[in-house]
């Protein structure tokens, strides 16, 4: 099967202190991959070690077959955490889309026809082409995050990587945004996500991934999700109970959330 | 009231002086539109402030003003962020160190040659009415650098500053355009410090902005609006200035402010600017 992502003996250090320690991980192409872990644990650090976007102290990463580089990163879509985005600046839904063409646009080029098709194709795919004229800030959490995938969308890109797309998004929304991630592993896409939903991600997703620093487990949810595991990856902060047939993990979220 | 309009235009220094605080406003609700985004406003101060370091000794060794000033401006741009890069200090104490050296420089300069001091405060407070036909012709070249620049980078431009983790992520070189941003305000900045001076010319990159900010919701809109509303003002400051005999870049200055108020009280809603500029910041 081919890969979207291989990475080898990957170690990611903040001043030092390492975040992300000895990763060897290899993600199948088409696949949709849960990865959790608790607060620090380096979720969002592997993202963006992805996209190179932070330093590595050693290791190895492929993305499509190739090394991260600003051809590959076109075909990469990033969706990053909602508190990372300005939501006051001026743009309108379309706009923020449009940005998804602009890695391939030629400096002084208008968008042509092609890139305006492939933006209202973005939109219709994740059900904000009737405010494509609204104003981002306007919006509520869960539709930012579609006009967000909307321009990975728009970019053309093979893997989507997003950063806790649900949190602080109402429930419904979260269905919406699982399914229509659902439908873009369907059409072909390699989805990766963050999140804290466990639940979700036994649900609806191929492969789970427990990170804490290092990975713990990788594989399909039903095989990871043990109460062995997921104590190893939450350590103190998750409670695992065995309820007659079934297995709640409830999670110690502390203020981070 | 023809009369009125029409007449001030028969001296030459008020044709130079309108069409130079004309096109230095234009200039500005360019730039200023990622300034007020982007909570540059403190280190747009500070690079017009160390400016004057470049224009008191250009002056003294009798070479251009504009090339002294936008040197300094930009050497401070790059220090700034070199030294706040290295993590020892942050960016605000590394501006804040810089700015005020290099203005005292230039505070020391000319306190040795109080003969032309007169010509200094010009460029500290503003006095857009001895503007040469030289200095015309060096603003507007400025200008069409800073146009054709923001022009071809527009779309790059646009997206880091909306989203600068992302468009590096999508392979975008976020950390030159911001570079390139900064290289764009010194020059702004070096173009505008003779209409409104050093002091002063933060005031004209942000007001105007901010004003178009109010009521706008799309990023070039608040561009065209901002140069708009910069305009207006540098046509009704130097009137005022002229028939109240008052400093004229204090009157353009205090017209933009009046428009400010007049938008926030018309739009009622008040966006958190104010939070923006508390986050201003340089090259990190």
């Amino acid at each position: 099967m081919k890969k979207a992502i291989e990475i080898r003996d990957l170690s990611v250090a903040y001043d030092r202190r390492p975040v992300v320690e000895d990763v060897t991980l290899s993600i199948p192409s088409e696949a949709m991959v849960g990865i959790v872990g608790p607060n620090g644990g380096g979720k969002s650090t592997l993202l963006k070690a992805l996209l190179g976007l932070v330093t590595k102290i050693r290791g190895e990463v492929e993305v499509l077959g190739r090394p991260v580089d600003r051809r590959v990163l076109r075909l990469v879509g990033y969706v990053p955490q909602r508190e990372d985005v300005d939501w006051n600046f001026p743009v309108s839904a379309f706009d923020v889309v449009m940005m998804g063409r602009v890695p391939s646009m030629k400096l002084l080029r208008r968008p042509t026809a092609r890139d305006k098709e492939l933006v209202w194709e973005a939109l219709k795919t994740v059900g904000m082409e009737k405010h494509a004229d609204t104003r981002i800030g306007e919006f509520s959490g869960g539709q930012q995050q579609r006009v967000f995938l909307a321009r990975a969308l728009a970019q053309e890109a093979e893997v989507l990587l997003l950063d806790e797309p649900v949190s602080g998004v109402d429930a419904p929304s979260q269905h919406e945004i699982f399914d229509l991630l659902r439908r873009l592993q369907g059409a072909g896409k390699t989805v990766i996500v963050t999140t804290h939903d466990l639940s979700c991600v036994a649900e609806r997703f191929d492969l789970a991934l427990l990170l804490n620093r290092r990975v713990v487990a990788f594989g399909r949810p039903e095989e990871v999700f043990t109460p062995e595991l997921l104590n190893e990856t939450y350590q103190s902060h998750l409670m695992v109970l065995k309820v007659g047939e079934r297995t709640v993990a409830l999670e110690d979220r502390g203020q981070g959330g | 009231m023809a009369d009125h309009l029409l007449g001030p235009l028969e001296f030459g220094f008020m044709q130079r002086g309108l069409l130079a605080s004309v096109l230095v406003a234009v200039i500005c609700g360019l730039l200023g539109s990622f300034v007020v985004l982007k909570g540059l406003a403190f280190i747009g101060d500070a690079l017009a402030h160390a400016s004057f370091g470049g224009v008191a000794l250009a002056f003294v060794l009798g070479i251009n003003i504009y090339l002294g000033a936008f040197v300094f401006a930009i050497a401070t741009a790059l220090g700034i962020g070199a030294i706040s890069r290295r993590g020892r200090v942050s960016s605000d104490t590394a501006i804040g160190v810089l700015f005020s050296g290099t203005f005292a420089l230039g505070i020391l300069v000319i306190s040795r040659v109080d003969s032309y001091t007169t010509d200094l405060f010009g460029y500290l407070f503003g006095d857009v009415l001895s503007i040469t036909e030289r200095d015309l012709w060096t603003i507007g070249a400025l200008g069409l650098v800073v146009l054709a620049l923001v022009s071809v980078f527009y779309r790059q431009l646009l997206f880091a500053a909306f989203d600068p983790t992302v468009a590096a992520a999508s392979g975008i070189p976020a950390r030159r355009l911001e570079y390139l941003l900064l290289a764009l305000l010194g020059v702004t900045i070096v173009t505008a410090i003779q209409a409104v001076g050093i002091v002063m010319v933060v005031a004209l990159l942000v007001t105007p902005s901010a004003t178009a900010y109010l009521f706008t919701r799309r990023f070039h809109h608040m561009i065209l609006v901002s140069m708009a509303i910069g305009s207006l003002s540098a046509l009704l400051g130097i009137y005022l200035s002229y028939y109240l005999d008052v400093a004229s870049g204090a009157a353009i200055i205090l017209v933009a402010t009046a428009l400010f108020f007049i938008a926030l009280a018309v739009t009622g809603r008040g966006r958190r600017l104010s939070e923006k500029a508390e986050h201003s910041s340089g090259v990190t």
